[in-house]
């Protein structure tokens, strides 16, 4: 992927591919450590030290295409890797959201404490999907894995000369602690004095945008292969099952509270009652009128269309049958 | 499961080609990745129609469709110049993707629609630039509209072989779509698709679904409003038989033309029978009976019938909607009148 041709600028340095130099910490930065505990810094308590605490007010909102990227890039990757990184796009907002919309994977390679990003890549790609949606600005990067390593400082610091305050997302696609851990992180700089100490990554709350995913609906979405796609009437079925048994739960259960065998919480109760309320109260007579009306126009824009159908084809066979040629 | 190598797909892809040219494309197999994308696409730029291109592999006669980008939406600027840039954003794409290792394959396009009203001549052009470069393509039609009712309105189309065949040839009178037994439902095939997603995808979805029993794809379902879209599906059909009458009217004009050509025709040669029986009674050579350069033996060019098809496949997509429309709405009000009765 990346060659090894192109010279490295030292240990823990970003290659970068434009004639511009990075322009290095000074001082040089120690040894970053991630998540820094909090004893370690109340340790040195008496000195100027700034250390960020506390809530970061950041929430971020992950859509499922990201997800979805994200896994199709680690499937891909290249032999040997362990695993990928790639930029995240999206907006953010002024009180603090940022929203995670797309994603594109980019090439890196890391060896020991050395980690090589492929930045003319990442441009380019950026410069891509500007021009199909220019809305959607560079917001951060994710990567693939359980945990933080230490060369994530490197690249999250990379980003931050992209954009004030990068977001890092980890999907844990090994799923090691048995299910997938999706965390979102920024990062706050731990400094003594003018000395950068360390890097500190916040883990701020996730919420997850599954409308879209829910809008297609999991049943496609989450089985490895769908023979055919639920047509209009099919899905309509599943909804209305759906529905009904979500009746029949809630009249068990009514039934079960009225008999004393569960003892009645007023919270359902009052659940139910909105619900039963939301049924608008029409007049019987309104009502058949009304229903009758909707049936009426319903069949005869049915009949229209039949007909129009009908009309088609017999309008087919005269006109390619034989002319009067 | 997650450290496996991705298979080496591209050499069997290509081994499949070499096998099994002559298998008929059966099912589109997409990537839930690719629906998430075309859908992300389609309803953002959504008053707007956009277009993007699939990638994938051909392996027999099944398409795989396992990536897709988007192409920028087009402004209003000098079209030659848009064309390469175009063109260079595509290069440009497939260079960057081919990178990550990304199926590096055109296997056609995707559109977005509104209502359905996609049957166009310029979407048979689009199909023809393809297929003269890849022998195998769809095109995914995608109804953002459609889709907010909680239908997935996802199509992969194709042109049949016979129309394409009839398409390079540019003939289309009566006479020729006669002999190929060609009618209007022959246009366009639509090809199954088939959803596949990864196993990794499929575990994470999986723990990502929510509890909650109703999901918002439920919600849209049973909104019992489909009022507007009855009526803009009406709308459309009613515009559909205006144009489509328009073409009838250009048939019926061509038609008295050439029957007023024909009886022009017949008269002149009574007359120069007349002629030529007068002329060999008084022993002259006969005049020949027909003249090529008479203006009324020129032959009247056959208006073309492929709008005519087209507008008839408009229709009768127009009417199949309705149908399943009125359909649905038939089992939410019977849903709705049960409630009412409880």
């Amino acid at each position: 992927m990346v060659s090894g041709a192109r010279g490295r600028l030292g240990p823990f340095a970003l290659r970068e591919h434009s004639c511009r130099t990075l322009p290095s910490p000074s001082p040089p930065l120690p040894q970053p450590s991630c998540l820094a505990p909090p004893s370690f810094s109340m340790a040195m308590g008496r000195t100027v030290l700034h250390m960020p605490s506390g809530h970061t007010g950041v929430v971020a909102k992950l859509h499922p295409t990201v997800l979805f990227n994200i896994c199709d890039s680690f499937i891909r990757r290249n032999d040997q890797q362990e695993r990928v990184i790639g930029t995240l796009l999206g907006s953010i907002s002024a009180d603090g959201t940022v929203e995670i919309r797309n994603s594109y994977a980019v090439p890196h390679s890391e060896q020991a404490d050395q980690v090589a990003v492929d930045i003319d890549y990442h441009r380019t790609m950026f410069e891509l999907h500007q021009r199909v949606n220019s809305k959607e600005i560079i917001i951060g990067w994710y990567s693939t894995g359980a945990s933080l390593s230490p060369s994530d400082t490197l690249i999250h610091e990379f980003y931050g000369r992209e954009v004030a305050n990068p977001v890092l997302l980890t999907v844990d696609t090994a799923f090691s602690e048995d299910k997938a851990n999706i965390k979102v992180f920024v990062s706050t700089l731990l400094t003594l004095g003018d000395r950068q100490l360390a890097a500190q990554f916040h883990e701020v709350q996730l919420d997850m945008r599954l409308i879209e995913a829910e809008r297609i609906g999991f049943d496609v979405l989450k089985k490895t292969v769908v023979e055919r796609l639920p047509n209009d009437l099919e899905g309509l079925e599943a909804t209305i099952e759906r529905l009904q048994a979500m009746i029949d739960r809630v009249c068990t259960y009514v039934d079960d509270v009225v008999e004393g065998q569960i003892e009645a919480d007023n919270s359902i109760g009052r659940f139910l009652a909105d619900t039963m309320a939301s049924v608008p109260r029409i007049s019987s007579d309104a009502f058949d009128k009304l229903f009758n009306d909707s049936v009426q126009d319903l069949l005869l824009v049915l009949y229209l269309a039949n007909l129009t159908k009908t009309q088609l084809t017999l309008a087919e066979k005269l006109n390619t049958a034989a002319q009067i040629v | 499961m997650a450290d496996a190598n991705p298979p080496p797909l591209r050499s069997f892809a290509q081994a499949a080609q070499t096998e099994v040219d002559a298998v008929a494309l059966r099912v589109v197999q997409i990537d839930g990745l690719v629906a998430l994308k075309i859908i992300k696409h389609c309803k953002e730029c959504m008053p707007a129609l956009v277009t993007g291109q699939l990638l994938g592999l051909d392996i027999g006669s099944i398409l795989e469709v396992t990536n897709c980008f988007p192409f920028p939406s087009r402004g209003g600027d000098e079209e030659d110049e848009l064309d390469t840039d175009g063109a260079n954003y595509q290069l440009e794409m497939m260079r960057c993707l081919r990178e990550v290792n990304i199926d590096n394959n055109t296997v056609g396009w995707y559109q977005s629609t509104y209502m359905g009203s996609f049957q166009t001549v310029e979407l048979i052009e689009t199909f023809m630039n393809y297929q003269e470069n890849i022998k195998r393509c769809v095109c995914i039609i995608y109804d953002p509209l459609r889709s907010s009712q909680g239908v997935l309105a996802l199509k992969a189309l194709k042109l049949s072989e016979s129309f394409m065949e009839l398409y390079r040839t540019q003939t289309f009178s009566g006479e020729k779509l006669r002999e190929k037994n060609l009618s209007w439902k022959n246009i366009f095939e639509e090809i199954p698709v088939k959803i596949s997603n990864s196993a990794l995808v499929s575990s994470l979805m999986t723990e990502l679904e929510p509890e909650a029993p109703a999901t918002q794809c439920d919600f849209d379902r049973l909104v019992l409003s489909t009022n507007p879209f009855m009526e803009k599906n009406l709308e459309f059909l009613i515009e559909c038989m205006d144009d489509l009458s328009m073409e009838q009217q250009k048939f019926q004009y061509y038609y008295r033309n050439l029957s007023r050509q024909q009886a022009q025709q017949q008269a002149w040669q009574q007359k120069r029978r007349t002629e030529n029986a007068a002329r060999r009674a008084a022993g002259e050579e006969p005049l020949p009976e027909e003249e090529p350069n008479n203006p009324i033996f020129k032959t009247l060019p056959e208006p073309s019938r492929l709008d005519s098809y087209l507008i008839t496949n408009q229709i009768s997509n127009y009417c199949s909607q309705v149908n399943g429309f009125a359909a649905q709405s038939f089992s939410k009000m019977y849903l709705m009148d049960a409630f009412h009765e409880e």
